[in-house]
């Protein structure tokens, strides 16, 4: 711990930095590190059509404080621009939208770089700024796109590995869709804090045996105030050290707890059914050792190095490394914070170990301890998105909803929204396309939707539109791009995989991979 | 394209096509063409909003850019450096400055047309006159009892006879990565408070120490004459007598983030959840006023946005309850301990989910058992406090009481008693 400094200099000194006060809020969610990837991230937004859910992205993205972004949209500004985009005025009229949009948002956060092209009104060469821009972190685009600027982009975000946002909003609809490059491991996932709590009950290391055995060996002889601050932790290794005296050295195979007395009995008795549990592996966890068993990997990267260093130490104790966190039970202070220390140590240890067998794997030389520390904390809990590879098949994704759909009365499952993105993508290209467009070509990517009337009605809506963005579904798709954009640059969360629909006459979304 | 000015159509030529186009989800009754009238119908209502922190700057610029021109918006609250990562109409030379007058002269200047009157005080200053000039009432609030003023304000209002005093309510609430839109008020758990004893004694993690400082320490040394959260310097006091309480228990983890975030019992928010949620709530108060596409409110009328893991969202109708305290007309049942003082009683309210009932005056159907106001009547009553419920003052099983608190003007709260 370090020492307090109770100096004669002002108090104010101790406090927070003024980037810390202004970024406070967002801090608690993502700490300096998610800070730090913001601050370094650049971004690219492709605009076009109406042009708003792209600026209203940006704008939840400039507010946290990215690094730096450019625009790149041809548009110039006219009065229907001002009925739907908030970040032009009056003055705007006439002028280009990308540099007018970039200086409105450049307003909101000052620490933030803004760029826009063209720089005289025309054309723009998406492929020279391509490649004259220092590189992208995350590349978004809106539509109406070009086949040409949308393979120009999707080429850079093979070479580069960087993540594209294809993003839609038109009406009372809209969509995103994000490719990734290729397996995108999180370890930062923060599960709910209930979740990680690993106490090691049937399974306590000798340390923590010897020391609930030292707390309870004259239990009653103790004194109320004694008695009545035993940690829970202790009272429940007590109890099954006595049952297995009795069981053949055997763990009861189900648990009725019979506890009664002070508050941290009952606490005791509410931790059973909580947290006596045996080791079982995640499911998100099987995934990603299944996934490194494949090959399929990045052998280089140290994510991949540690999750095999933490495969061997699994298959070498048959437990995962030990989070270390302890809950807040009633104790005395001091017995509390011995056994607190006792889970830290643990951890320590175990992670010690990991690192160990990292560094002698092949790659693994230079592995930061504190990458397997963070690695080791969360575990049970880190997860692999985009791991399938692939195009999904259309046509099979609508039999799956379709077939969905048939049992929802049944099921009380609202409908699924695979009409709208249907629908929607059938403007990519053409924003203004007629109903009879847009169900010509829905029915040519998917013939089997020729005769369903969800479909149908979808074109519809989408060809009332005629290409037009209503304000608040575009900020409500920009506020939803934004939320996954951030986890996509701090690794923090989980992001949607891969496809989200918003229908905003039902007022709800659906995840689906696409 | 010459800068010229403009009625209007060029304008808004985006929003008013698809008022205009008839969409295969619209109600078949309404089949009458929209009017140049009808379009105007938007510009002509008056909608009132509440807050203008992270999610009134959001509905603000959303209600302008939806056509509305007459707006009306209420925060008492002045402009922290804090709230600059989000609301995104204040800028650091604003800090200090009054949150409504700076949003309202800000979206005026942007959005040609829009005229938005604010409001520098608090939402229990007005009457009900003042409420029944709106059509509709839309909320961005971070404080639970203000939006409980509000709905029974509004709920009070109702005149059977008079269709114009029902006043729909928009209600959006965020936290972290997840956010709501509509709202139900026995969601909002007040915070688990730590038994003093474990602070004043045994303390364990960061959090009793800070609440030690905050709790103890403060009230026996008063370094100033009175806490204000927002003062870095009294946030610093609280948090070096937190740390050197940590170090003699050997307790790590007090940092100032962490006292600040105690004392000031912070959450977390961002941009992002404010937009999702902000816009959810402007899309319901466009359909409402509009009928351009039907509203969330007839058949379901609650969404809920979880932006942690991936997206989840959950659209679903919250039904009436019959027990609720506001519009139901049952009463609830109340668990208690026949042997607490009525002042227990009364602390148990404050805390109580469904209740939360800071200043509440109690009486059954025969007798007062305390008031707060008048004065006489508190200095008559409040012997009481020191009674215990049954053989004090002869309560008794399935009693029921009836609460009231001025946070919720004509309201009376009704429980029965259920002894444990």
């Amino acid at each position: 711990m370090t020492e307090i400094v109770m100096s004669q200099t002002p108090p104010i000194l101790h406090g927070p930095s003024d980037k810390e006060k202004k970024y406070d809020r967002q801090l608690r969610l993502w700490a300096a590190s998610g800070q730090a990837a913001l601050e370094s991230a650049n971004i690219l937004l492709v605009n076009s059509g109406c042009g708003t859910v792209g600026v209203e992205t940006l704008k939840n993205l400039v507010l946290p404080g990215i690094g730096r972004f450019t625009i790149v949209d041809e548009a110039v500004v006219q009065n229907a621009d001002l009925g739907v985009n908030f970040f032009l005025d009056e003055t705007c009229l006439g002028k280009l939208r990308s540099k007018c949009c970039t200086e409105l948002l450049q307003e909101l956060n000052p620490d933030v770089q803004g760029e826009w092209f063209p720089k005289q009104p025309g054309t723009v060469d998406l492929d020279q700024i391509l490649l004259n821009s220092p590189t992208y972190t995350l590349i978004m685009y809106t539509m109406p796109i070009s086949s040409k600027d949308l393979a120009a982009l999707k080429e850079y975000g093979q070479k580069h590995h960087t993540p594209l946002f294809a993003i839609h909003s038109a009406g009372f609809y809209s969509y995103f869709n994000i490719q990734l490059p290729g397996t995108f491991p999180i370890v930062d996932t923060h599960p709910e804090a209930e979740r990680t709590i690993d106490l090691r009950l049937t399974k306590p290391w000798p340390e923590l045996a010897h020391f609930a055995e030292s707390m309870t060996k004259d239990m009653d002889q103790l004194d109320d105030h004694e008695h009545g601050h035993l940690p829970y932790v202790v009272l429940l290794l007590h109890y099954l050290e006595k049952w297995k005296e009795t069981h053949d050295g055997k763990l009861p195979t189900e648990y009725k707890a019979k506890l009664e007395g002070e508050e941290n009995f009952q606490e005791a008795v509410a931790a059973v059914n909580r947290n006596i549990k045996e080791q079982t592996l995640e499911s998100t966890l099987g995934e990603v050792f299944s996934h490194e068993a494949s090959g399929n990997v990045d052998a280089k990267s140290s994510f991949w190095v540690i999750a095999r260093a933490i495969k061997e130490f699994h298959r070498k104790h048959g437990c995962l490394p030990l989070p270390g966190g302890l809950p807040d039970m009633k104790a005395q202070s001091s017995v509390y914070v011995k056994l607190q220390g006792l889970y830290k140590a643990k951890a320590r240890k175990d992670s010690q170990e990991v690192l160990e067998i990292a560094k002698s794997l092949s790659g693994g030389e230079d592995v930061d301890s504190a990458e397997v520390d963070l690695f080791c904390k969360n575990a049970s809990f880190v997860k692999l998105v985009n791991a399938t590879t692939g195009d999904q098949d259309l046509t099979k994704t609508y039999e799956e909803q379709k077939e969905n759909d048939s049992l929802a009365e049944v099921t009380m499952m609202p409908l699924s929204l695979f009409p709208i993105y249907l629908a929607l993508s059938a403007t990519t290209h053409e924003p203004a396309a007629s109903v009879d467009q847009i169900k010509a070509s829905a029915y040519s990517r998917l013939p089997a939707a020729a005769d369903d009337m969800r479909i149908s009605q979808a074109c519809e809506e989408v060809a009332r539109a005629a290409g037009g963005e209503l304000h608040n579904i575009s900020a409500l798709t920009g506020g939803m791009v934004a939320q996954e954009a951030i986890k996509i640059i701090t690794k923090q969360y989980i992001p949607i995989d891969n496809t989200c629909i918003f229908d905003g006459i039902a007022s709800r979304c659906q995840i689906l991979r696409l | 394209m010459a800068a010229s000015p403009e009625d209007g159509t060029a304008r808004w030529q985006y929003l008013n096509h698809i008022r205009k186009t008839k969409g295969p989800f619209n109600p078949p009754t309404d089949d009458e063409d929209v009017t140049p009238e009808m379009l105007d119908t938007l510009g002509k209502s008056t909608i009132l909003v509440i807050g203008a922190g992270g999610l009134g700057c959001e509905i603000l610029k959303n209600l302008a850019l939806s056509g509305f021109k007459n707006i009306h918006v209420i925060d008492m609250d002045t402009i922290d450096i804090s709230n600059l990562n989000r609301q995104f109409l204040f800028r650091k030379s604003d800090v200090g400055k009054s949150k409504a007058e700076v949003a309202a002269a800000f979206v005026e200047r942007r959005v040609q047309g829009v005229k938005i009157t604010p409001h520098n005080c608090r939402i229990q200053d007005f009457d009900d006159d003042f409420y029944m000039q709106f059509q509709m009432v839309v909320c961005g609030l971070d404080s639970v009892e203000a939006r409980r003023w509000m709905n029974a304000t509004l709920v009070n209002m109702v005149d059977e006879d008079n269709p114009d005093s029902l006043k729909p309510m928009i209600d959006g609430g965020t936290e972290g990565f997840k956010g709501q839109t509509q709202c139900q008020l026995d969601l909002y758990a007040p915070r688990a408070a730590v038994p003093l004893c474990t602070l004043a004694t045994i303390p364990r993690q960061p959090e009793h120490c800070i609440e030690w400082a905050h709790i103890i320490a403060w009230e026996q040394e008063k370094p100033f004459p009175s806490l204000d959260k927002d003062d870095p310097e009294h946030i610093t006091w609280l948090y070096q007598k937190a740390l050197s309480r940590a170090e003699e228990f050997k307790i790590p983890g007090v940092t100032y983030s962490l006292t600040q975030g105690v004392v000031k019992n912070i959450i977390p928010a961002i941009a992002s959840t404010n937009a999702i949620i902000a816009a959810s709530c402007c899309n319901e108060a466009l359909k409402i006023a509009t009928s351009a596409a039907p509203a969330l409110g007839f058949e379901d009328n609650y969404m809920s946005y979880h932006g942690d893991e991936a997206i989840y969202t959950n659209t679903f109708k919250y039904e009436k309850k019959e027990d609720c305290a506001v519009c139901g007309s049952l009463s609830k049942p109340l668990e208690v301990d026949p042997r607490w003082t009525l002042q227990e009683l009364v602390d148990s309210l404050a805390t109580n989910a469904s209740a939360q009932l800071k200043k509440p005056s109690i009486r059954t159907d025969s007798k007062t058992l305390y008031m707060r106001f008048p004065q006489s009547l508190e200095e008559k009553t409040r012997p009481n406090l020191e009674k215990t419920l049954r053989e004090g003052l002869g309560l008794e099983e399935k009693q029921e009481i009836a609460v009231t608190d001025p946070a919720f003007p004509a309201l009376s709260f009704k429980f029965f008693l259920r002894f444990t």
